[in-house]
């Protein structure tokens, strides 16, 4: 659960006055809190840790970064949820 | 060498090795605090590769594993009860608590359920205002802000049905407790790259005046790494002890500051026990006077709940760099990521579930030899 994984922001809203939006990870999107990074836009990348963008980051840093996390095996739980409304494909 | 065709640059890769071979003239001791960091060093096998006096010893940094006995017996008694619904992280289901697991409460007709973020839990709440919920937040530094943030939006909108069983841990702290005892042997940490990332490493260089210990804050891909231990290296070779930036992509001076304003507004220092490790003064979050009427541990009087550890499993040592997993004589055997004794064998980033994983087939290939 200490991973952070890096995604691209798809949406980016203002809701009961908090900022959320949807961040694409590979092939799927989970909503994401944007409240801690104010600076970061549509496009950007965030490092995502337990739904909350900590930090904003390249592009080409992003990419190369997931991958390996995904080669490591470490995605699948760590995006698992009960609850959440993953929205596969998106 | 085995591992290293895999790394994005096998070229920069052996470049550092080599830089490291170079610059060591003697034995040195590194840790890294962070259970990512341990999962990727122990995957790239970057232990095994770098010159033989450099020891690589894994730190607390896995919050699964570090969370005490009595908050995983304190979370299984909340969770027994027929008016609660339990949230929590995924790994924290299979931690073993002294009688029990949270997974085999959920197994007999429990209320458990497992989120990828405290947010899901609030908005579970909302939507089921008959049910008590509880979210069990473990976490270091860089979980902190998210599980702030969800009882601070249950205060603003007067959600009676949320609460929170606070284990929040905090690294500096836990890096003073390590090299304040008489057995520590770490000479140079790797610093946590993410918790860095909300905390920025201001407070790294207390430590340093305080113990004359080098700190690099370092990332999480191996090249991170190895950058990491080259930087350390030659600051213990040159006798220097400062806190240099090795993650420089993600990590500032100052951290996060949002993230650090939500922190001070719903937490505040508290002593803290670590499971394996004992009470570290200063070392947890707990929440502010103002949040009181979220804490789970009032709620449901749990506060007087204690539970003593298990005598085979040594993860005490093993979360304080004295052992390898592989010194256990319950590793493999009597202690697997099915049934684990102790929860570094737990989380994917628990030292003994990465050793498991990656060393095992190795280490069984040497005792039939």
């Amino acid at each position: 659960m200490c991973l952070a994984i890096p995604g691209n922001i798809l949406t980016c809203e203002v809701r009961d006055g908090i900022r959320v939006g949807r961040v694409q990870f590979g092939g799927i999107t989970r909503e994401t809190c944007l409240e801690f990074v104010p600076e970061a836009v549509v496009g950007d990348y965030v490092i995502v840790h337990v739904g909350f963008a900590i930090s904003v980051v390249d592009r080409e840093e992003a990419e190369r970064s997931y991958k390996l996390l995904e080669s490591m095996g470490l995605l699948k739980g760590e995006l698992e949820s009960d609850l959440e409304d993953s929205q596969a494909g998106q | 060498m085995k591992y290293l065709d895999e790394y994005r640059d096998e070229k920069i890769a052996r470049g550092i090795l080599a830089e490291i071979g170079r610059c060591a003239t003697r034995p040195w001791v590194l840790m890294e605090i962070c259970g990512g960091q341990t999962h990727t060093l122990m995957r790239y096998g970057i232990d095994e590769m770098l010159p033989a006096g450099i020891e690589l010893v894994h730190g607390p940094g896995c919050p699964v594993c570090v969370t005490s006995l009595e908050t995983i017996d304190k979370a299984i008694e909340i969770a027994s009860r027929p008016d609660v619904t339990l949230i929590s992280y995924g790994d924290m289901l299979r931690v073993p608590g002294s009688r029990t697991d949270l997974f085999h409460v959920k197994a007999s007709g429990g209320d458990v359920r497992v989120v990828y973020s405290p947010t899901e839990a609030l908005k579970f709440a909302r939507a089921n205002p008959g049910r008590k919920v509880v979210f069990f937040a473990v976490g270091f530094e860089t979980t902190a802000p998210a599980n702030a943030m969800a009882v601070w939006q249950a205060k603003r909108e007067g959600l009676k049905n949320f609460s929170m069983l606070a284990s929040h841990v905090l690294v500096p702290p836990a890096i003073r407790a390590l090299l304040s005892s008489s057995r520590n042997r770490v000479q140079g940490f790797i610093g946590p790259g993410h918790v860095c990332t909300v905390m920025g490493y201001r407070e790294y260089e207390d430590l340093i005046r305080e113990f004359h210990v080098p700190i690099v804050v370092g990332g999480f891909e191996p090249l991170d790494l190895l950058e990491a231990i080259l930087m350390l290296v030659k600051q213990l070779e040159e006798g220097r002890a400062e806190v240099e930036n090795q993650y420089v992509r993600s990590v500032t001076y100052e951290g996060n500051l949002p993230a650090q304003k939500i922190l001070s507004e719903v937490f505040e220092v508290c002593d803290r026990k670590w499971r394996g490790i004992g009470g570290i003064p200063g070392s947890g979050f707990s929440l502010r006077e103002e949040y009181i009427d979220f804490d789970a541990d009032r709620i449901f009087g749990t506060e007087a709940v204690t539970a003593d550890e298990p005598a085979e499993c040594i993860s005490a040592e093993v979360l304080q760099g004295l052992k390898k997993p592989t010194d256990c004589s319950a590793f493999g055997t009597r202690c697997t990521p099915e049934n684990p004794l102790g929860a570094p064998m737990v989380s994917s980033e628990g030292a003994c579930a990465a050793y498991y994983r990656y060393r095992r087939h190795a280490l069984a290939a040497k005792e039939t030899n």
